[in-house]
């Protein structure tokens, strides 16, 4: 079992190996599909982003609300394929960790190839599951967007699995 | 029975099924991890029944997406409540159980243009349908949208028959990928016209596992489908291995002689059901 904590250094990061599970600790973006489109859009317009991409992951995410007492209600992955328009442009501007849960366009993986980036998953539906890792959680920008709103959260020893990591290598399914 | 009776019943039982899965569907799951050959399989199963233990245990939703409301209620032809006030009670216990079990708001108003989201979870799909006798049985699914992002239609030629109707599942199960949460529950709806077919795929979800069709043809076509499905290696999580699909339903119905409709409804592993049934037909 691998770990990574965040914010990630490179030797972190490169040490994340495809077929591999990881635990992730440390302070994690949360942003799913409106966020993305404002990210890009920030960017295409020349806007400055609400987070620095430098040493930050970006969960496809949008909890349940918290309960009285916890930081967060249920907190699992969404479809990473919905961010696909988006992701390469943010690689390009140095988002390097992506956790979703699903398969990647062809044009997210050159881009994550390029870009020596890392995408991992999270186990789809496991959403109380992921809400015991979560040690803490706020808002940091488009509270509008309610449970899309852009996140950062505090994690410990989040359970993932590496699907792409940054030397290129790519998680290959068992034949039946 | 006052009309608030009747909707703490039905948001109760919502509630629940937000939290947790009937018996027959955690059973379901716990043969697939015994039955899964793949170690990435296994290890997904083995998350899959540990969270549905720590929704039990903490009273968190199973899953974030707490789903969009599906609901089909079938009427007794002598009922004597008003359709009216059946639909005010659904409407009511909806709001309710989305308050009271802290569902996701995960509906928007406007799903084109300002995405304005309801902040209810309101309204829900609802199905009418009537049946014999006064008793009035309220069937729902929350039904979230990863799995349902990959369900479809299929307008297929009257002469393709069942291997048309694997093709098309197969084909839109092997789009679907790991994207739907896997493995899957799938509801197939073959006939009508297009939005009947939908209907009847989302019907056939509302079966127990694994009762077959009564229909001794179709019965065994759910065997073949459920088959050729596996037989696509999607596996838990989409990390690959034996257990794809979960189990398979499919209801079936009159159509034209010019087409055969297939639609199939693809739901996560997580599938909340609740099924409230009135005796008497008395809501309020």
């Amino acid at each position: 079992m691998l770990t990574i904590k965040l914010p990630y250094d490179e030797e972190a990061l490169l040490s994340l190996v495809a077929s591999e599970e990881v635990l992730l600790s440390g302070r994690l973006h949360v942003g799913r599909d409106q966020v993305h489109k404002r990210l890009y859009d920030t960017i295409q317009a020349g806007g400055g982003l609400p987070f620095d991409f430098n040493g930050a992951g970006i969960y496809y995410m949008g909890p349940s609300p918290a309960p009285e007492g916890l930081p967060i209600g249920s907190a699992g992955p969404t479809t990473s394929a919905r961010m696909d328009p988006y992701s390469p442009c943010l690689m390009e501007h140095g988002l390097r960790l992506m956790i979703g849960k699903g398969p990647r366009s062809q044009a997210v993986m050159e881009a994550i190839r390029r870009c020596k980036a890392v995408y991992l998953q999270a186990y789809g539906g496991c959403g109380a599951l992921y809400a015991q890792c979560v040690k803490s959680c706020k808002v940091i920008a488009y509270p509008e967007l309610g449970p899309e709103a852009l996140l950062e959260l505090e994690v410990v020893d989040m359970p993932l699995f590496c699907m792409i990591d940054a030397h290129g290598g790519i998680y290959q399914r068992p034949s039946i | 029975m006052s009309s608030m009776d009747a909707v703490e019943r039905i948001s109760e039982a919502l509630g629940r099924a937000v939290r947790g899965l009937e018996p027959d569907v955690v059973e379901r799951i716990r043969r697939a991890f015994d039955e899964e050959r793949s170690k990435e399989g296994r290890m997904v199963l083995s998350r899959i029944l540990e969270n549905i233990e720590v929704a039990g245990r903490t009273g968190l939703p199973l899953c974030q997406d707490c789903g969009m409301f599906w609901c089909l209620v079938e009427v007794g032809r002598s009922c004597r409540t008003s359709l009216g006030d059946i639909e005010a009670v659904i409407n009511a216990a909806c709001g309710r159980a989305v308050v009271d079990y802290s569902f996701r708001r995960s509906v928007v108003e406007d799903p084109v243009f300002t995405r304005k989201n309801t902040g209810d979870n309101l309204p829900p799909v609802i199905h009418w349908g009537l049946v014999d006798g006064e008793d009035v049985t309220i069937s729902f699914l929350l039904k979230g949208f990863g799995s349902e992002n990959c369900s479809g239609v299929r307008m297929l030629r009257p002469t393709e028959g069942a291997d048309g109707v694997v093709a098309a599942v197969v084909e839109m199960m092997k789009a679907a990928g790991g994207k739907p949460c896997p493995p899957v529950f799938l509801g197939v709806g073959i006939g009508g016209t297009m939005d009947r077919a939908a209907f009847l795929s989302k019907k056939a979800l509302l079966r127990p596992v694994r009762q077959h069709s009564h229909d001794g043809k179709l019965a065994s076509l759910e065997e073949r489908l459920l088959e050729e499905v596996n037989k696509l290696g999607i596996g838990p999580g989409g990390l690959g291995g034996t257990v794809s699909c979960l189990a398979l339903s499919i209801e079936a119905d009159a159509t034209h002689i010019a087409g055969l409709p297939v639609a199939l409804s693809v739901n996560c592993w997580a599938d909340r059901r609740a099924v409230i049934h009135f005796k008497g037909g008395v809501l309020c």
